[in-house]
């Protein structure tokens, strides 16, 4: 390692650590304003450390005062069920396009090809979900319009056909088994890498859309977290139960609440990062040029 | 089914359904899915000629023929709109690659594996992020009275700046967020691609004296140029949509501030208000449609040179 620590090696390193701090420190300052006191806030404004250190924005939103626990409850059940139904439909359409005995397969992947090319835009898809399905202001549409998209599936199948062996698949079939019962016990096994990490990105798309809400749902009680912060970004009373008189203001956290609101929501991300990272890593890769 | 062999031979496509009927099975939700969510929209595209009333639907608006279009290309939202998305896409293209490019170079030359990834890691992590978080965090240094950086500046500055009012600063904050959120990914594909470099290339050029610095430009750079062009090509397929698709910083960062339009105004930002504001089908999907059709020759051309110059990174 002597002859390595050279004066150009200790000058990158010195970049990289800048550049890691600049890339950080948004976070921190962030981090920092929600665990400061309210007052110290409106006197001093925002630093990187905490000048006058206080949990109460936490305290406030655990306490369940404001609407912040039931978007997290919104956004988690339509993370879990949005991925599970995504990677389900996607692998099984992906599966029959990949198998050579399927004669029409052709059709269909040109049809998941084509809706890389041209798309009819946001109106006609917002209507169709409002006016036609009927699925405004329901749970079900934060879901309903990510189920398969066409860069998943073409990934899929492209590993479908690549990695799992031909011969397993007709060797289980001379077995006995049928074909739904040998994608799932042993195509889909076998696919583990590219289900963990097409699984991953969807469920960070379906934890980071706020813009799915901002156009078909109303009901409050239905905002996913991210929909509910960028709502409170500019509405200064939204976070607070009571109508804004002076009292109620000066004791409720508010400046600060919503920056912990911002801590929580990627809090998880954040969180399981360390010990995902190399299978996003992996699937940045394995997507890198189709994507 | 012998007896009925023996007399006419099946229908073709009825046997070829049956025959692989588990196959079809599991093709049906999927393959429904996409003709509802994508080709029924697709279809929706001939509201950019209606009046669409909403009460009424597709099926009954009034038809107007040119008029949206005429009524969009007359305004002067149109040109600002187009040159606003194509520039910032060239900024985040030159940018987005470039930095990436030296960032994963500069990472395989420390030569350390440990510092290396943990680099990596923290650069991708933005990645990650929602656009509404990166609006909070640039909020947390453009804040006009509380922010980072207005406290710093504010000893060689009399006044604060106001920064959510002043467009000609929206020019640098749009790409810098731009490079914080995506750099990372960038050079994660670019260090993949220096991992597949053989390492007789380098024991090579070692052995005929050439110097690290040398090795990058003469054997590196020229060997991920597949990649890079590629994934230029690729951004070029999108350039008609801001941000290559991740349209919504353009709306998020600047706090819907009015005054900034003029330097954060996009074709997908545009479209969004005048469906979400101002209920205004008829112009929003006229946009829409300008943005796909061009959208649609860009991504063909820009497929047919991949495929002139990488046949298997090709889309399709």
């Amino acid at each position: 390692m002597g002859k390595r620590l050279s004066l150009f090696n200790v000058t990158i390193h010195t970049g990289f650590i800048v550049l890691c701090v600049l890339f950080l420190l948004p976070l921190f300052v962030v981090l920092s304003v929600s665990l400061t006191d309210e007052q110290s806030i409106f006197q001093t404004g925002y630093s990187v450390i905490p000048r006058d250190f206080s949990l109460n924005a936490y305290i406030y939103i655990l306490s369940g005062q404001s609407p912040i626990l039931r978007a997290y409850l919104v956004t988690a059940v339509v993370t879990v069920a949005g991925t599970f139904l995504h990677l389900a439909i996607s692998s099984m359409f992906a599966y029959s396009l990949s198998r050579p005995e399927v004669k029409y397969r052709h059709i269909a992947s040109f049809l998941v090809v084509f809706c890389l090319l041209f798309s009819g835009g946001l109106v006609p898809w917002y209507i169709l979900l409002s006016k036609y399905l009927h699925l405004k202001d329901t749970l079900f549409v934060l879901i309903f319009p990510y189920l398969v998209s066409s860069v998943n599936v073409i990934i899929m199948r492209i590993f479908f056909q690549t990695t799992v062996p031909s011969s397993i698949i007709e060797s289980a079939r001379i077995d006995g088994s049928g074909e739904f019962h040998t994608f799932r016990k042993i195509v889909l096994p076998l696919s583990t890498p590219v289900l963990a990490t097409i699984g991953l990105f969807t469920a960070v798309f379906f934890w980071n859309d706020w813009f799915t809400a901002s156009l078909l749902i109303e009901n409050s009680k239905l905002y996913p977290l991210q929909f509910l912060l960028q709502s409170i970004m500019n509405n200064i009373a939204f976070l607070q139960s009571n109508p804004l008189t002076a009292k109620a203001a000066a004791m409720q956290p508010d400046e600060t609440a919503r920056m912990a609101t911002c801590i929580l929501s990627v809090g998880p991300i954040i969180l399981a990062y360390p010990f995902l990272q190399k299978y996003f890593v992996k699937g940045l890769t394995l997507g890198a040029v189709k994507a | 089914m012998k007896s009925q062999n023996a007399i006419r031979k099946p229908i073709p496509v009825l046997s070829e359904l049956l025959r692989n009927k588990i196959f079809y099975a599991m093709m049906f939700p999927g393959l429904i899915y996409m003709i509802v969510m994508y080709y029924l929209p697709m279809v929706g595209v001939v509201i950019a000629f209606q009046q669409f009333n909403p009460v009424k639907g597709i099926f009954y608006s009034k038809w107007v023929g040119l008029d949206n279009f005429k009524f969009l290309f007359q305004s002067d939202a149109v040109f600002q709109i187009t040159f606003n998305t194509i520039f910032y896409n060239l900024v985040f293209i030159a940018l987005g690659i470039g930095l990436a490019l030296a960032f994963a170079i500069l990472i395989n030359e420390i030569g350390n594996r440990v510092l290396g990834n943990a680099y990596k890691s923290i650069l991708l992590l933005p990645y990650l992020f929602s656009w509404v978080v990166g609006g909070y965090l640039l909020y947390s240094f453009l804040s006009m009275d509380k922010g980072i950086l207005n406290q710093l500046l504010s000893r060689w500055v009399d006044e604060p700046i106001l920064w959510y009012s002043e467009p000609k600063y929206w020019r640098w904050i749009i790409p810098a967020a731009y490079v914080w959120k995506n750099v990372g990914y960038f050079a994660v594909i670019f260090a993949a691609g220096i991992t597949g470099i053989s390492s007789e290339y380098y024991e090579a050029a070692r052995i005929d004296g050439a110097s690290r610095f040398k090795q990058a430009i003469k054997i590196t750079i020229p060997l991920l140029a597949p990649i890079t062009i590629t994934l230029i090509l690729l951004q070029a397929g999108k350039i008609f949509y801001a941000a290559f698709g991740d349209w919504t910083m353009f709306y998020i960062l600047p706090k819907e501030s009015g005054v900034l339009f003029e330097a954060t105004n996009v074709i997908d930002t545009h479209v969004y208000r005048s469906l979400k504001t101002m209920n205004d089908f008829g112009m929003s999907s006229a946009v829409g449609l300008y943005q796909s059709c061009v959208g649609f020759v860009l991504v063909i051309l820009s497929n047919y040179l991949i495929r002139l110059y990488d046949r298997d990174s090709a889309l399709f």
